[in-house]
C-alpha cells in the first residue's frame, strides 16, 4: 500500500559495512574519518550523563536482586552505549518497544524506575502506562515486540502522524520467526520502524556462532529489502548517530532500518544464571577494556567537555538517585488479591465475579484462623 | 453510513434473502463505513475478496489503506494488529483457515489475550480475528479444524460463533464494537446457507446464548456448524413425541451459564452437540458446569454428541466424524426416560 519508493538503486547499497561503524575508538580517540557525523557536544554530554546514571541504576537493581527485593534482574551492564544511545535518538512523539533487558533504556526514556521494576519485583506485569510514556511493556517472549512496533508505526502512517517506532531486540531474537515476519512487513508496507539489535554475544548461554551463519546480523536486512547498518555498540556517539539517521529516514517516509550494534553482556544472563559455565574470564576481560562509559569519558575529557568537577557532580547525582531508588524499593508493597480479577475483560464477567468472591471468602477464613491463633 | 436500512430506505424493515457470507460482508462494510478506525486485512482479503468472498468489494469501496492484503504470515497479521490497536485503530483480521491460524498462537495467547491485564487496563485491544472453522465442506487436511477450545481456554479472549446469517451480522458488528479482543469463528459449512432476514446491528448481547427452538423434554445445546444438525434432530424427535429445546450458545467465552442452566433446570435433560473432539471439548465444560448448578434437576447424565478424538478425517470419511441427526437421536434415547409402560414418553 505504501510501496517503497526510496530504496537505493543497487541492492548492495542496502548492505551493512564490513566492520562496525564507529566515531570513537576503545581508547577514547576519534575514529578515522568515516560516513558518520559526530553528534554535537551537548549531545555527547547527555549521552555520557545517561550512561553514568544508567549504569548506576543497573548496579543498584542487581544489588536489590541479591537482597531479595527483585525476583530476578537481567543486567545490561556493558551495553550502556546501546541502551542510552538508541533512546536519546528518539523524539518525544516516538515509541520504544523494549525487552526485559532494557530496563535501563526505559528509565532513560523517562519512566519512573520504581514503575519499571514493578515487573521484576513481582508486583504486577507492567507498572507504567504505555500510552502515556510511549513505551510498550517490556517484552519477555522474544521478538514478539517487533511486530507490535511495525503495527504501531503503520497505524501512525495510516493516521498521518509523525511517529517512529524503535524496537529493541537481541542476537537470539533474530532467530525467532516474528523478527523475520516483522522485517518483511515493515519493508512491504514501508513502515517508520527502526530495528535495533544489540548483539551482546550470547542468548543466555548460546554464543552467536551457534545462532546464525550469516556474515553479520545486519546482513539479514537485505533479504527483505531493508537498509542495514552495523555499528560499534560500545560507542555511544556512533549508536546515537546511526539511530538518529534511521529515525530521520523513517520520519521522512523512507522506511525501516535494521541496525546491529555489536556489544557484550558483562554480567550473566540474569542473577539466576552462571556465565562461567559457558564462557571464560579472559573473554569478559577483553570486553571490559572496551567499556563504553570510560571510552566516552576519555573522549570528553580530551576534548575539554568533561572535567573532574563535572564528573564528581554526576557521580553524586547517580549515587543520590540510587539511594532514592533503594529507599523506595525497600518499602514493602501490599498487593490486592482483587486485582487478579480486574482487567481480564473490559467488564468483569459473572464467572470472574464469583471466583473473586471465592478467593475473598477463603482469605477471610484464613484471617479469622490467624486471629484465633494470636 | 451505509447500513442496509440507509442504503435501501424503502426496504428498511423488509427482510432480504442473504447468505452468512453476505451478511458478514455487509457487517464489515457497515463497520468500515461507520468507524474510520476500522481496518480489514489478511491474506487475499483485498483484491480477491477473500477465499470465501467475505471481504468481496471492500478494498474497492474503502480503498487499500483500509482493506488490504498482507504477506503470508499469520503471526505478523495478529502482531501488527496489536501494534495498530495500541495506536488507536480497530483491526479486523482474517485467518484464512482454522489450522492456518496456529502460527499466530503466541501473539494471540501471550499478547492479544493478556495485554489489558498485564497493563492493569491501560492497553485496550479492540481486535477481531475472523477464523473460518470446522468441517463439513469436503476440505482436505488442515482446512477443517474445530479450534475453539484453544481460544476458549485462554482468559482475556472472547470467543463467539454465529450459526445463522442474521446472527453473523449482529455478532460481527458487536465484536467490532467490543473493547475486548474477539475470536470470531465462522462455520464454513454455513457460509452459503440462506436466510430471509433483516440485518440488525443490535440483538442478543455478544455474551448471550439464545433459545432457537422451545421444548420441554430435553435441552440440546449447540453452536456454529453443528446447530443446523441439532435443529433437524429436534424436528425429528418431535415426530417421536419428544419436545426438544435447542440453545445456540453463540458466545463460547464467556459461557452464558444462566441461560443454559435455567433451560436445563426446566427440562431436566441435556445434550451438548459439537463438531470438535469430545475429550476436553466444549461439551465437557458445559456438562461440568451444569452438573454443579443443576444436579438436583437432572433426570439423566448430561451427554455429549461430538467428533471422535481423532485428527480431522479426509473428505471421504468426514461424515462418520461429524455429529449427525441419528447420533443426536440416539443420545436422546439414552436419556433414561421413564419406562414406556409407566411413563409418558411413548415408544421410549
Amino acid at each position: 500500500m505504501n510501496p517503497s519508493t526510496s530504496l537505493p538503486s543497487r541492492p548492495a547499497d542496502l548492505l551493512p559495512s564490513e566492520v562496525p561503524l564507529s566515531l570513537i575508538d576503545p581508547a577514547g580517540r576519534p575514529a578515522p574519518e568515516g560516513e558518520l557525523t559526530m553528534p554535537a557536544d551537548e549531545v555527547l554530554q547527555r549521552l555520557y550523563r545517561g550512561m553514568v546514571l544508567g549504569r548506576r541504576f543497573d548496579v543498584q537493581a542487581t544489588a536489590l536482586t541479591k537482597q531479595g527485593r527483585l525476583a530476578v534482574y537481567p543486567s545490561a551492564r556493558g551495553q550502556e552505549a546501546g541502551e542510552i544511545g538508541a533512546v536519546l535518538a528518539l523524539r518525544e512523539q516516538d515509541w520504544l518497544f523494549p525487552t526485559y533487558r532494557d530496563s535501563m533504556a526505559v528509565v532513560a526514556r523517562g519512566v519512573d524506575p520504581v514503575e519499571v521494576l514493578c515487573l521484576l519485583r513481582g508486583d504486577w506485569h507492567c507498572g507504567y502506562d504505555p500510552a502515556r510514556e510511549r513505551v510498550a511493556p517490556q517484552c519477555t517472549p522474544l521478538a514478539t515486540n517487533t511486530l507490535h512496533a511495525v503495527g504501531l508505526a503503520h497505524a501512525a502512517t495510516v493516521k498521518g502522524e509523525d511517529t517512529v517506532a524503535l524496537v529493541l531486540l537481541g542476537d537470539g531474537a533474530t532467530s525467532e520467526g516474528d523478527t523475520h515476519e516483522a522485517l518483511n512487513f515493515a519493508a512491504v508496507f514501508n513502515t517508520p520502524t527502526v530495528f535495533f539489535v544489540q548483539n551482546n554475544g550470547y542468548a543466555i548461554s548460546v554464543p552467536l556462532a551457534k545462532q546464525t551463519h550469516a556474515p553479520s546480523l545486519a546482513h539479514k536486512g537485505i533479504g527483505y529489502g531493508i537498509r542495514s547498518v552495523l555499528v560499534d555498540g560500545n560507542d555511544a556517539a556512533a549508536v546515537y548517530a546511526v539511530v538518529s539517521a534511521a529515525v530521520a529516514r523513517a520520519a521522512a517516509g523512507e522506511g525501516p532500518t535494521l541496525i546491529e550494534a555489536v556489544t557484550y553482556r558483562i554480567e550473566s544472563h540474569t542473577n539466576a544464571d552462571d556465565a562461567t559455565r559457558y564462557r571464560d574470564r579472559a573473554e569478559v576481560e577483553s570486553w571490559l577494556v572496551k567499556d563504553p562509559v570510560s571510552r566516552l569519558a576519555n573522549y570528553l575529557t580530551e576534548r575539554g567537555l568533561l572535567d573532574e568537577q563535572a564528573g564528581a557532580a554526576l557521580d553524586a547525582t547517580a549515587e543520590a538517585q540510587a539511594a532514592q531508588l533503594r529507599a523506595r524499593m525497600n518499602v514493602d508493597t501490599v498487593s490486592d488479591p482483587r486485582d487478579l480479577f480486574r482487567h481480564v475483560y473490559a467488564q468483569q464477567t459473572p464467572a470472574l465475579r464469583r471466583q473473586e468472591q471465592e478467593l475473598l471468602a477463603e482469605l477471610a477464613v484464613t484471617e479469622a484462623t490467624e486471629e484465633d491463633h494470636r | 453510513m451505509s447500513t442496509v436500512a440507509e442504503r435501501l430506505p424503502e426496504l428498511a424493515a423488509a427482510p432480504i434473502p442473504v447468505t452468512m457470507a453476505g451478511a458478514l460482508n455487509q457487517a464489515l462494510a457497515d463497520a468500515l463505513a461507520t468507524d474510520e478506525r476500522v481496518l480489514v486485512f489478511g491474506e487475499d482479503v483485498g483484491t480477491l475478496g477473500g477465499v470465501f468472498r467475505v471481504t468481496d468489494g471492500l478494498a474497492t469501496r474503502f480503498g487499500e489503506n483500509r482493506v488490504f492484503d498482507t504477506p503470508l504470515a499469520e503471526s505478523a497479521i495478529v502482531g501488527t494488529a496489536i501494534g495498530m490497536a495500541m495506536n488507536g485503530l480497530r483491526p479486523v483480521v482474517e485467518m484464512q483457515f482454522d489450522a492456518f491460524a496456529y502460527p499466530a498462537f503466541e501473539q494471540i495467547t501471550s499478547h492479544l489475550a493478556k495485554l489489558r491485564n498485564r497493563t492493569q487496563g491501560r492497553v485496550e485491544l479492540p481486535i477481531v480475528i475472523r477464523v473460518p472453522y470446522g468441517g463439513g465442506i469436503g476440505g482436505v487436511e488442515h482446512h477443517c479444524d474445530s479450534s475453539e477450545m484453544y481460544y476458549a481456554h485462554t482468559p482475556g479472549l472472547r470467543v463467539v460463533t454465529p450459526a445463522t446469517p442474521a446472527d453473523a451480522y449482529t455478532l460481527l458488528r458487536q465484536a467490532i464494537d467490543c473493547p475486548d479482543p474477539v475470536i470470531f469463528l465462522e462455520p464454513k459449512r454455513r457460509y452459503w446457507a440462506k436466510e430471509t432476514t433483516v440485518l440488525e446491528p443490535a440483538g442478543a448481547g455478544i455474551d448471550r446464548a439464545v433459545i432457537r427452538r422451545t421444548g420441554s423434554d430435553v435441552t440440546l445445546i449447540s453452536y456454529g456448524g453443528a446447530l443446523g444438525t441439532t435443529l433437524e434432530a429436534a424436528e425429528a424427535a418431535a415426530e417421536d413425541g419428544i419436545s426438544a429445546e435447542v440453545i445456540d450458545l453463540r458466545s463460547l467465552a464467556p459461557f452464558d451459564e444462566d441461560t443454559v442452566a435455567a433451560a436445563v433446570a426446566r427440562t431436566g435433560r441435556a445434550i451438548v452437540v459439537h463438531e470438535a473432539s469430545r475429550f476436553c471439548g466444549y461439551g465437557a465444560e458445559v456438562a461440568a458446569q451444569l452438573s454443579e448448578r443443576c444436579f438436583h434437576y437432572l433426570e439423566a447424565p448430561i451427554l455429549r454428541v461430538a467428533g471422535f478424538d481423532i485428527p480431522y478425517p479426509p473428505p471421504n470419511l468426514e461424515s462418520h466424524h461429524l455429529p449427525s441427526v441419528d447420533r443426536i437421536l440416539d443420545a436422546i434415547d439414552r436419556l433414561q426416560w421413564p419406562d414406556a409402560v409407566n411413563g409418558t414418553k411413548a415408544g421410549r
